[in-house]
């Protein structure tokens, strides 16, 4: 398994202040990687980095082994993004906004696709509802299902559990174990419930200022310092100065 | 350029204005009002019978035009907006989306919209004030084109400027055009301007169409210098718009506010 992820020495600067100082990790083909730290740690701007929406002051970043912005096209098209804090259009019904993504990454046999997936995720019965309509699960698994469209090969979701009740959060996450079981997707996610890290990750990051603060399996950290659980892990990295 | 993804993001607004109403008034209403309001007073004046004007020919002919200008430009605006407001612009930008297709699909929104108004006015307008737009012949084509050109490039100078500054310079999506419509001779000649305005009336486009479409309808003729004026102009327009969007859409993912641009 090679590294489908590759940053090196990556920098990113909001007029002086550095949000990601020089971080450098890899994310290997297959994993389902945990990318964690407190607030302000420099996660979401990583990932936004890794999806070309904010360019990098400086370094390198490799998806696929290809850069930006000359690989934008192949590494956009391989890979999906889904976030409870980034709406699908409220507007659009949901088999409208499915189709509009499907026909945004060029999915062929875009229909039957979708009925695949409708079947996957267990989103038929609200195909019709107007998209703002929809129960913070449904709306989970569309995002869920939109994710899937392009068949990425790689998924970057940013707290996909966040908001949701212990119920709906516990089939999420079934869902994400079985997509990356059943399709072999990398995943790359970010969350601040441990125990939900600990159950799903092959590995974890954890980044503090923008620099990498330490990476291993959950258990391996766990064990490294010498704690209970990976929440007391993260209690003990986050207040370390 | 892949036109599924261009497809992809007309057949998104399609459907918004499929169902909604307001977006159909948006289109519909203005214009029509414009029109009723223009061709009463063109009757009136025709009335007056003011010598060797005709009202009926000149304004509505104007009203009609400017439509097609404020359509052009609102549409790109609105259609960018659009994915604001709906927090949309992260999920259509982290498709394998180009920036230029994206402005495309804009341009084809705008195509129907005025296929729509044009469509409505032009029927409207010969029924109740017996004005036959196509009197112009082949020559209604490239001035018509040469307006929705500039609208669009005003439009997506408007959308840099809401990139840079947020929702909170969305009014430009609305007022924008207003700003060169007293410099556009829309409704007189050039001449009327004061001489010191005159110049910079000719630095716009949608000047050349306006005194363009005057001449055929006034003396039949196509003034073929207007329409390369107009077309010249809207060459420097396009180029200049479109490279500002550019810069500012760079600028927006260096500072990190393409997210963050409501409010």
């Amino acid at each position: 398994m090679g590294a489908i992820i590759s940053i090196r020495n990556l920098i990113k600067e909001f007029k002086g202040v550095k949000a990601v100082d020089g971080l450098s990790f890899d994310v290997e083909e297959g994993t389902i990687t945990g990318l964690l730290g407190p607030n302000g740690a420099g996660k979401t701007t990583t990932i936004q980095m890794l999806l070309d929406l904010i360019l990098p002051t400086s370094g390198c970043i490799r998806i696929f082994g290809k850069e930006y912005p000359a690989g934008r096209e192949e590494i956009l098209g391989k890979l999906n993004f889904s976030s409870p804090y980034v709406g699908l259009p409220g507007n659009l019904r949901v088999h409208e906004n499915l189709l509009t993504f499907g026909r945004l990454y060029g999915v062929r046999n875009l229909r039957a696709k979708i009925d695949s997936l409708a079947d996957y995720f267990e989103i038929r019965e609200f195909m019709d509802k107007l998209t703002y309509n929809l129960s913070t699960g449904q709306y989970t698994r569309l995002n869920l299902t939109k994710a899937l469209l392009n068949d990425p090969k790689l998924l970057l979701l940013d707290e996909p559990t966040a908001s949701l009740d212990p119920d709906i959060a516990d089939r999420t996450r079934q869902l994400l174990k079985r997509i990356q079981q059943e399709r072999g997707v990398t995943i790359l996610y970010t969350s601040h419930n441990m125990q939900e890290v600990e159950e799903l990750c092959d590995k974890v990051i954890f980044i503090q200022r923008g620099r990498l603060k330490d990476e291993g399996t959950p258990a391996e950290l766990v064990r490294k310092y010498g704690r209970e659980d990976l929440n007391d892990v993260f209690l003990h990295i986050a207040r370390t100065q | 350029m892949k036109w599924h993804r261009i497809s992809a993001l007309l057949i998104r607004h399609l459907y918004l204005y499929k169902r909604s109403f307001p977006r159909i008034m948006d289109i519909v209403y203005w214009p029509v009002m414009e029109l009723l309001v223009w061709g009463f007073l063109s009757m009136y004046i025709d009335k007056l019978e003011v010598g060797g004007f005709n009202a009926i020919t000149i304004l509505l002919g104007a009203v009609i035009f400017w439509d097609f200008l404020n359509q052009s430009q609102k549409s790109v605006s609105i259609a960018f907006l659009e994915e604001i407001w709906e927090k949309n612009l992260l999920n259509i930008f982290v498709t394998p989306l180009r920036l230029s297709e994206f402005f495309v699909s804009t341009l084809l929104i705008g195509l129907v919209r005025l296929l729509l108004v044009g469509i409505i006015l032009a029927v409207l307008s010969f029924v109740m004030y017996r004005f036959n737009l196509f009197e112009m012949g082949f020559a209604l084509i490239p001035f018509v084109l040469n307006l929705f050109l500039f609208g669009w490039a005003l439009g997506v100078f408007a959308n840099a400027i809401i990139l840079r500054f947020g929702t909170s310079a969305q009014i430009l999506a609305w007022g924008f055009i207003v700003l060169i419509q007293p410099f556009s001779a829309v409704f007189y000649p050039v001449s009327a301007l004061p001489a010191f305005l005159q110049p910079v009336a000719y630095l716009l486009p949608s000047t050349y169409v306006f005194e363009g479409m005057r001449s055929v309808l006034t003396a039949g003729t196509v003034s073929f210098p207007l329409l390369w004026g107009a077309i010249a102009a809207n060459a420097v327009y396009l180029a200049v718009m479109v490279y500002f969007f550019f810069r500012m859409f760079v600028h927006v993912k260096k500072e990190g506010k393409l997210l963050k641009l409501e409010g």
